[in-house]
């Protein structure tokens, strides 16, 4: 069965084209990586997909849910790993999972049960009555992973879940997730930098790059095809090696960034 | 339920962890009522008004709500900032329910923070005078709070960042506190500021106040009731209309 079906999706912010035309579907079950050099329209991508982001036009079946008719369905259907914080940092670690645990309908003692297991092996659940505000950075990434996790969807999204994390940590969520793939057959979607992640862990990658999908193959497909030795190897080869600061969507990430550094109280 | 429970229930949690903001909260009424009380009162009295704390207290306890109430609802502008906003965006409830139980968690704090006020005032001298319905009182107060939550929502889910906020306050929310009759009466304002006057929402909460307190209505008790509930209906529509728009 095909969990998700992206057809000729588009993005534009003003006459910046973030997402140009893309179409991919994935069969459940899946492992999937999203890849990409900065600003190629990942997360953008990501955000359209999840309901987050109206697309400019285009269509996406998840689950058979439309996004754009069915969202609740949708997002009934999903999970996701922001890239950047989404907790709650004036509650406790606890807090912030049993928020999200009823706003997900999972019954109580499942919920229990589950933040205790997923606090225990982030290994925060000694600090689980602290304020989120007190974490250091990569406890509050933990946090948000083990939220993710806390209620099972049929598709989970992970935008860079590893990013600035120990390779303890990083083997630890891998290994969930794996666990998770194959005993409840979730699907999984994630972008991440780290090529050795994706290498290891994906069924299908795909390599965006200025908003359009370049290529869609196994991770050993493409690495045939580039004559490469790894999937960074192969990755430069197809998206080149000049450094995208200067790309369109960029600019926006960047404006961004200021808005917000200006904006923090 | 368990979506309008569960954020209600956050709202609660962060502002009583907020020590600083529930004290700071509660300075300014205190100095307006010390020192408009005290600083016109004589004035007051010599135009044969009769006492000014009787007066001003149901402006000043009008005025607290408000502040809380819109501040509560602008709130949403730091969800986004901060991130958190996207986790409740994200999930798979009715976004409707998402901005009515955070009105109604930044009501509930606005008519605490109401009925503190109200406590101050009697050590500043304040008395009742009638016998008060104090459902009245409640109610009044709770109708200011839920209409100008809802408000700060529905502006909030327009806003990007801080930098209209300031705009708001000055062009929004002192001139809604200063024209609603809270510190002085209508009586004797030029023709276009009365017109403001009877126009603004709040005339007709601090007028329901005052009413349930003092006795005193210039409008009237069904009127009050009438355009402050009408209000808040109109304003949860628009709120929640404007807050599913957003987009993370």
């Amino acid at each position: 069965m095909k969990i998700i079906q992206v057809k000729n999706l588009v993005k534009t912010f003003g006459t910046i084209e973030a997402v140009r035309d893309i179409s991919f579907e994935i069969e459940e079950g899946t492992i999937f990586a999203l890849l990409g050099p900065n600003g190629a329209g990942k997360s953008t991508t990501i955000k359209m997909i999840t309901t987050l982001l109206k697309p400019t036009s285009g269509d996406v079946i998840i689950n058979g849910f439309d996004i754009k008719k069915q969202s609740d369905d949708v997002r009934r259907s999903i999970g996701i790993v922001f890239q950047d914080s989404s907790l709650d940092e004036e509650l406790t670690a606890h807090e912030n999972m049993d928020f999200h645990g009823i706003l997900y309908k999972v019954p109580k003692k499942i919920r229990r049960e589950r933040t205790e297991q997923l606090l225990k092996m982030m290994e925060l659940w000694d600090r689980k009555d602290s304020l989120v505000k007190t974490f250091s950075g990569g406890m509050k990434r933990r946090l948000e992973i083990a939220r993710g996790f806390l209620h099972h969807p049929k598709v989970i999204f992970l935008d860079e879940p590893t990013i600035g994390l120990d390779p303890q940590t990083r083997n630890y969520i891998w290994d969930y997730v794996k666990k998770l793939n194959t005993e409840e057959n979730i699907t999984v979607v994630f972008t991440t930098h780290y090529m050795d992640e994706a290498e290891k862990m994906s069924d299908i990658v795909a390599i965006i790059d200025h908003g359009k999908i370049i290529k869609y193959e196994t991770p050993q497909t493409l690495m045939d095809e580039a004559h490469a030795k790894s999937l960074e190897e192969a990755f430069l080869y197809f998206t080149g090696r000049d450094i995208r600061e200067e790309s369109a969507t960029s600019d926006i990430d960047r404006m961004r960034n200021i808005r917000k550094s200006h904006g923090r109280k | 339920m368990s979506t309008i429970y569960i954020l209600w229930l956050r709202q609660l949690k962060r502002s009583f962890r907020s020590k600083s903001r529930i004290i700071g909260s509660l300075g300014q009424p205190l100095l307006f009522l010390l020192a408009f009380g005290y600083g016109f009162g004589p004035v007051f009295q010599k135009a044969g008004e009769g006492n000014y704390i009787q007066f001003l207290t149901p402006g000043i306890i009008a005025m607290s709500v408000l502040f809380s109430a819109v501040f509560s609802g602008i709130e949403i502008i730091w969800d986004k900032q901060f991130g958190f906003l996207k986790e409740t965006l994200a999930a798979p409830v009715s976004r409707v329910n998402i901005m009515i139980g955070r009105t109604l968690g930044g009501a509930t704090i606005s008519i605490f923070q109401g009925l503190i006020v109200l406590a101050i005032s009697f050590m500043v001298g304040f008395r009742l005078e009638s016998a008060v319905a104090a459902w009245n009182v409640f109610l009044f107060i709770s109708l200011i709070a839920i209409l100008f939550t809802a408000l700060g929502t529905a502006i909030a889910s327009i806003l990007q960042d801080f930098q209209g906020f300031q705009m708001i306050m000055n062009f929004m929310v002192m001139p809604l506190f200063f024209l609603s009759g809270a510190i002085f009466s209508f009586q004797g304002l030029p023709s276009a500021l009365e017109f403001i006057a009877r126009i603004n929402p709040l005339s007709y909460g601090v007028d329901g106040l005052r009413g349930s307190l003092t006795g005193v209505y210039q409008f009237g008790f069904i009127p009050d009731l009438t355009v402050l509930s009408l209000l808040t209906f109109i304003l949860i529509l628009i709120g929640g209309y404007l807050f599913s728009k957003i987009e993370a």
